[in-house]
């Protein structure tokens, strides 16, 4: 049952073009046991070398697991996973030398200075004092760090903080870096700034595994995959995802409709029939309806009911919809799941 | 006026939560007062009894074990051994294993035939100048006991003597006593509360979940951690000493140089308590709560301030689970004794050996519960 889901979630076709090397991380149906509660069950992706791969879902989902099972902290309960090219089960060390890592608070020394903080992450991954001087030149320098090498870290912004830790986890030149919640708690411009450089990055080939919980980080990455209650329900290009017909189920349409006044809208969309759906975005509620419901009909039924509506338009669903319907879908699954081991 | 305490149900309702959430806080808070009251109470005698005692018997004879049987009924002191020569009473006094050493002269049982005063040697090691002080009456008190009962039925002179002796700290000063001991639990305060904080701090910033996903190895880490702070608790030593040896006055009768080498030992096995400790806790206000844990034993079954011997058999077993213990016998044997590696090397090995088995625990929990973390 499971299984079926998961292959129905996955996008097919326009998957990413392959490189015709080793992928950066291969999970195969992974699973992380903690006593009787499954924490992570039958995971499998793939990430190709150069993605910025976002790893989307609920706190509590999974996503930290599945991290620190693929940096081989965690062992795995059942399933394989291969990073780099290598074994996390048996190669574990390798693994970690070839990966980085920075976590959502940014695990940086407070009382050591910046400098101090890079030497010191340089030596822990065994770099000559040559290549460490050479690393950290090119670190401060793609940072933008030299106004603050002699800064203590605890004194420097959010923004800043994010920028060393970033420098930290990639002075032994990682191909392969993961970023836990990269941008939670930072501001709009170091964030945006922080999406550049990743960009530059993957340009370079090198290969992020990003999570998140903006789903305009989301909408950037090259391949997305949302982990919800332990299980994958999702995984592919945001793009292949819009089109999967579990969000816009067959016979369906979504429309924008745009209007002053939302939530005495939103009442009374959900009582017109042919609406499946609807929720509110900003000024706007955004509603599944049936494919032959006319859209001047719509507005119509709307304004008799005094709603006054602005503009009615065909809308492609947003990744945020996406995840909204799959979320959705996985419940009644998982409801219907439950029912029939009861019986 | 009711305005006045506006608020004050929700607070009490919040706290009552907390409380309960923190179920560990409130158990150490209530739980050390209890066992600080257990231990003096049940724990700790302040009267001195079955004082660790070596006889050498030269005499052997009826007279000589009346009188040893004497001694042993008054429960102030406790034969360990008979030895057979001054050299083997000695050596049992220097490396603490008897703080009384009788030795009866292979003419008491002659002498007192005929109607001689007969001399009884008590060596007492003056380091615990209670013990001392409860030696010397005790002693005294019974060869004046004896020579009465012989007066009164024999009508004989002074019959028994006993000389007792103050070895080691003859003018029975109690910072002489005091100072050795103290040494060891100011270095076990410093070393395990500063590894213990080191690493807790780590564990709340979150650097050390950072640490363990590049290749550092947990022993390499934990080497690491330990190593300054072993220089630290070296310095911490090499000022303590100074500072009795100069402001205190107590005289160092052995070498120096073996007592900072046997401190090593003990500074290793403080600060793999440390680390164990921060193995456990995940903040640094349950550091200090459990490093308490560990003071309180070192206090009072370190024969620091009681003697081990008055306290009662399952105490004194305990006692052998606590470093200091071990320590203070080394820094009251170097200092107050003269005594060489030869009288310690035993407890040397046991704290080398209590280090290595907190350290692997140690680095075994911190795998475990790091990564599970």
């Amino acid at each position: 049952m499971s299984a079926n889901n998961h292959k129905a979630a996955v996008a097919a076709g326009d998957a990413i073009e392959t490189q015709g090397t080793d992928p950066a991380i291969s999970a195969r149906g992974l699973v992380r046991k903690f006593g009787n509660f499954t924490a992570v069950n039958d995971v499998s992706f793939t990430v190709k070398r150069g993605e910025i791969f976002g790893f989307l879902g609920p706190n509590g989902s999974g996503k930290t697991t599945v991290i620190k099972m693929l940096t081989g902290l965690l062992p795995l309960s059942a399933g394989e996973a291969s990073v780099e090219g290598l074994n996390v089960r048996t190669d574990a060390e390798r693994v970690r030398e070839r990966i980085g890592y920075m976590s959502q608070n940014f695990s940086l020394y407070p009382d050591l200075t910046v400098t101090e903080n890079l030497t010191f992450y340089g030596r822990i991954y065994g770099l000559s004092p040559e290549r460490l001087k050479k690393r950290m030149d090119d670190i401060i320098q793609m940072n933008g760090l030299d106004p603050y090498l002699n800064r203590v870290a605890a004194q420097l912004s959010g923004g800043w903080k994010q920028r060393l830790a970033l420098g930290c986890a990639m002075l032994h030149e990682p191909k392969l870096l993961f970023l836990d919640e990269p941008t939670a708690g930072i501001d709009p411009v170091a964030r945006r700034q922080l999406w550049d450089l990743l960009f530059d990055l993957s340009g370079h080939g090198i290969t992020f595994f990003v999570t998140t919980h903006y789903m305009d980080e989301a909408e950037r990455c090259s391949h997305v995959a949302y982990i919800y209650f332990a299980k994958l329900i999702a995984d592919g290009t945001p793009n292949s995802l819009r089109e999967l017909p579990d969000v816009t189920p067959a016979g369906t349409i979504r429309v924008e409709i745009t209007t002053p006044e939302v939530t005495r809208a939103l009442k009374i969309a959900r009582q017109i029939p042919g609406i499946r759906s609807a929720t509110i975005f900003g000024q706007s509620i955004h509603a599944l309806i049936e494919e032959h419901f006319d859209l001047d009909d719509l507005r119509e039924q709307l304004q008799k009911q005094g709603i006054v509506v602005a503009e009615i338009r065909p809308l492609a669903p947003s990744l945020e919809d996406v995840f909204v319907e799959l979320t959705y879908k996985n419940q009644a699954n998982g409801a219907k799941e439950t029912e029939a081991n009861r019986a | 006026m009711r305005d006045m305490f506006r608020g004050f149900r929700a607070v009490f309702y919040k706290e009552t939560l907390h409380v309960r959430r923190d179920f560990g806080t409130l158990f150490f808070s209530l739980i050390i007062p209890l066992l600080q009251m257990l231990l003096l109470g049940f724990g700790i005698d302040t009267n001195i009894r079955q004082i660790n005692t070596v006889v050498f018997n030269a005499d052997g004879r009826q007279e000589s074990r009346e009188l040893l049987d004497r001694l042993k009924n008054s429960d102030t002191f406790h034969v360990i051994r008979y030895v057979n020569s001054d050299q083997e009473m000695n050596n049992m006094i220097i490396a603490g294993k008897a703080h009384v050493g009788i030795k009866i002269p292979v003419d008491y049982s002659d002498k007192l035939l005929h109607k001689m005063s007969a001399q009884v040697l008590v060596l007492i090691d003056g380091s615990d100048s209670s013990v001392a002080g409860q030696a010397i009456n005790v002693t005294t008190a019974i060869g004046l006991d004896e020579s009465l009962r012989r007066a009164l039925v024999n009508n004989e002179t002074f019959a028994v003597d006993m000389r007792p002796k103050l070895l080691f700290n003859p003018d029975s000063r109690s910072p002489n006593f005091f100072l050795p001991g103290l040494t060891a639990i100011l270095l076990l305060n410093v070393t395990t509360f500063l590894t213990a904080f080191s690493i807790v701090r780590e564990k709340e910033r979150g650097t050390l979940e950072q640490l363990f996903v590049t290749p550092v190895r947990p022993m390499g880490l934990l080497l690491g951690k330990l190593l300054p702070y072993l220089f630290i608790g070296f310095f911490e030593l090499c000022m303590i000493l100074t500072f009795m040896r100069f402001a205190f006055r107590v005289p160092i009768h052995g070498s120096v140089i073996l007592l900072a080498f046997l401190s090593l030992p003990y500074i290793f096995v403080s600060l793999s308590l440390g680390i164990l400790i921060s193995s456990k806790a995940n903040s640094q206000s349950e550091a200090m709560q459990l490093a308490f844990l560990t003071i309180l034993p070192s206090i009072f079954f370190s024969g620091y301030i009681f003697p081990l011997e008055t306290m009662p058999k399952f105490f004194y077993a305990l006692s052998y689970f606590v470093p200091a213990r071990y320590f203070i016998d080394i820094t009251r044997g170097v200092i107050l004794r003269g005594a060489t590696i030869v009288h310690l090397w035993p407890d040397a090995l046991a704290l080398f050996t209590m280090g290595t088995i907190l350290l692997v625990i140690a680095a075994r929990r911190f795998q475990n519960k790091v990564i599970m973390a």
